[in-house]
């Protein structure tokens, strides 16, 4: 039986848990520099002069608000609910990532660290931290698993371009658990002058609330937006989730909006029977990088490989935030496969004149089961976090074109 | 004190480089519990995990060398050193009464700080099983108390910053670090992370209760294996010629 709380919006506790998630569960070495950043986080929220030096660089660097954009042809031909893109893909570096990676930068500097680490799975929050590592001339180490490095060249170079040292991570999957795994020990071994730069709502806390506090800047925006444009709140919010950073920036501010209908996609692979990487859907709770939340294991608590086309959703877990909206039922999580996430992802092509990531294609996939089942009345937003263009080596190869 | 993974590389070869441990010169027993993701140690130790989850390990086999272990010998102090999520997915209550069973004395879990006592640390305590602390040397003095609040058995001092295997501790700052410590702490204060040679060991017996050698052991499995990466009949004895030469260097 599931108590309904006051509200969804107040974790964590003290102690960094939502519900029996999260928490801080790193070695000895890195507790001091977790405590200590969670103090300066704490500090640094509460002033005032921090908040108008971030919203300056989000505006005038980054270029928010992203628009809230009704994507009419979409919506007629999937002939039921209104759709609209949250265009986060139109940010500078082309994803939701940077939102975060300002913040923490911007608080790095605070701090007085002169050494970024960052991990990085697709490299959207790899360039993310590399550009603003360049900006505020901050020496910037990104770990990128090998099997990434290889299905994301684009974005590598970008990295080195912009003067990040990207360390391939060449043990276990080598994917983004292992870059993570990489970074930690990084971050171990350098504790003096390293700020740890996470890219989603996972890690011990209080990395899954600052991050989810710096993305939520997208669900803020498209409350505003919505009541701008239609004079109420959508009926439906739908996201892809990999840790669920873009997700949790979204879905935040509506999750006590009990009208509103919230949606999360995680990433199905070759499907949920075979190779995937849904920690909801195929996990249980165990404990990883920091936090208590769903994994994907075997029997014995050993992390299994996941899989996704999309490297950004291809992690064993999801932030712990999630996995308690998830017991808790406010948040309904479904997934949608490789092929259905190709499918859209060639749609939103032809239809809109948008090349979308891989992973908001997983979003826009779910998008296309349900909205022709739903009245034109019905107001849907999804999150477009990010754009294509890295991926068009993935999808030209699927589709058996030689570049 | 040594540190070797259970099951690496393979189960019986496992059982028989802990059996010839004691005789060889160990004092304490410190086996690892394989898991694919252990963010505190270096490539060493990363691959003994693999070698031996490749072959068939998992906590129940893990559990069942101790007991095998404890039948022949039933003085040598064993500790299970790991990671929490394997313990976490077999349920703690099952986990302790189990270990506890098979002849366990004591624990380290790395990724348990004292911020998470409740998930473990006390119920092992509560069961009569020592939960090891490991001190580093960002544990300062506000934060030593915390530390060694719930803790018992010895105190396993990380002489580096960094994962296992790789620096070389400073002995200026490792005897500075333990003397601080002791002043919080009237348990032993043992020394690992980082030593490799009968040298190292030396010095650093001078300086405190004990010394921890992991990876250089668990390298020197690695180098005895054949081309296939199995065991060979040099596995063990390699083991413990090692662990011969580093036991004669603390001694002396």
């Amino acid at each position: 039986m599931i108590t309904k709380p006051n509200s969804y919006r107040t974790g964590p506790d003290e102690k960094g848990l939502f519900g029996i998630y999260g928490g801080r569960f790193v070695a000895e070495t890195l507790m001091p520099l977790i405590l200590q950043l969670e103090k300066a986080y704490k500090e640094a929220k509460a002033d005032r002069s921090f908040k108008a030096e971030l919203d300056g660089f989000l505006e005038h660097y980054v270029g928010r608000p992203s628009p809230l954009y009704f994507a009419e042809r979409m919506t007629e031909h999937l002939g039921g609910a209104k759709i609209y893109f949250k265009r986060d893909e139109l940010n500078h570096t082309g994803a939701h990532k940077i939102n975060n990676v300002m913040g923490q930068i911007l608080l790095a500097r605070r701090m007085g660290k002169k050494r970024i680490i960052a991990e990085t799975g697709a490299g959207q929050h790899g360039v993310a931290t590399a550009t603003a590592c360049a900006r505020f001339g901050l020496e910037c180490v990104v770990y990128m698993g090998e099997v990434d490095i290889e299905r994301q060249m684009p974005n590598v170079f970008r990295m080195k371009l912009l003067g990040a040292t990207v360390v391939p991570a060449k043990s276990g999957s080598r994917t983004l658990k292992d870059a993570l795994n990489e970074a930690l020990r990084d971050w171990v071994s350098n504790v003096e002058d390293t700020f740890y730069c996470i890219g989603t709502v996972a890690g011990p806390h209080p990395y899954p609330e600052m991050v989810r506090d710096f993305q939520s800047i997208i669900g803020e925006e498209t409350k505003r937006q919505m009541m701008k444009a239609e004079g109420r709140l959508p009926d439906s919010l739908v996201a892809a989730i990999g840790g669920g950073s873009n997700a949790m920036g979204l879905f935040h501010p509506f999750l006590d909006d009990s009208s509103v209908e919230i949606i999360g996609v995680e990433a199905a692979g070759y499907g949920l029977k075979k190779k995937h990487a849904a920690s909801i859907a195929g996990g249980k709770p165990g404990v990883l990088h920091g936090n208590r939340t769903y994994l994907l294991m075997d029997d014995d608590g050993q992390i299994t490989e996941g899989h996704s086309i999309s490297a950004g959703l291809d992690y064993p877990g999801i932030g712990p935030e999630h996995a308690w909206l998830h017991d808790m039922k406010r948040v309904q999580y479904v997934s949608a496969t490789d092929k259905e996430a190709l499918e859209a992802f060639q749609l939103c092509c032809k239809l809109e004149g948008i090349i979308p990531a891989l992973e908001p294609s997983h979003a826009l996939a779910h998008v296309m089961k349900i909205a022709p089942k739903l009245p034109p009345e019905h107001l849907m937003v999804m999150n477009l976090c990010g754009r294509g263009d890295k991926d068009i080596f993935t999808v030209a190869n699927i589709l058996g074109v030689k570049l | 004190m040594t540190f070797v993974t259970a099951g690496d590389p393979d189960h019986a070869t496992s059982l028989k480089i802990v059996l010839g441990l004691p005789k060889a010169g160990a004092d304490i027993i410190e086996l690892g519990m394989p898991f694919t993701d252990p963010m505190a140690d270096g490539a060493a130790i990363q691959a003994g995990g693999l070698r031996a989850l490749k072959n068939g390990a998992s906590m129940k086999k893990t559990l069942a060398l101790l007991k095998a272990f404890r039948a022949k010998d039933k003085a040598t102090p064993v500790v299970l050193m790991g990671y929490y999520n394997p313990i976490y997915v077999y349920g703690v209550p099952k986990f302790l009464a189990d270990a506890k069973a098979a002849g366990v004395d004591g624990l380290i879990i790395v990724d348990l700080p004292p911020e998470e006592d409740d998930e473990l640390c006390l119920p092992a305590m509560a069961a009569g099983i020592n939960f090891i602390r490991l001190a580093t040397p960002t544990t300062d003095d506000a934060r030593a108390p915390a530390v060694f609040k719930n803790t018992s058995g010895f105190v396993y001092y990380v002489s580096v910053l960094g994962i296992t295997g790789t620096k070389a501790p400073d002995l200026k700052s490792v005897a500075a670090n333990v003397r601080r410590l002791k002043k919080h702490t009237s348990l032993p204060i043992c020394v690992g992370f980082g030593v490799k040679t009968p040298q190292q060991a030396r010095a650093i017996a001078k300086v405190a209760d004990g010394v921890v050698v992991g990876s250089a052991l668990v390298s020197a499995v690695e180098k005895s294996l054949n081309k296939n990466g199995k065991a060979t009949a040099q596995t063990p004895k390699a083991v413990h010629k090692m662990v011969a030469a580093l036991a004669k260097g603390v001694r002396n």
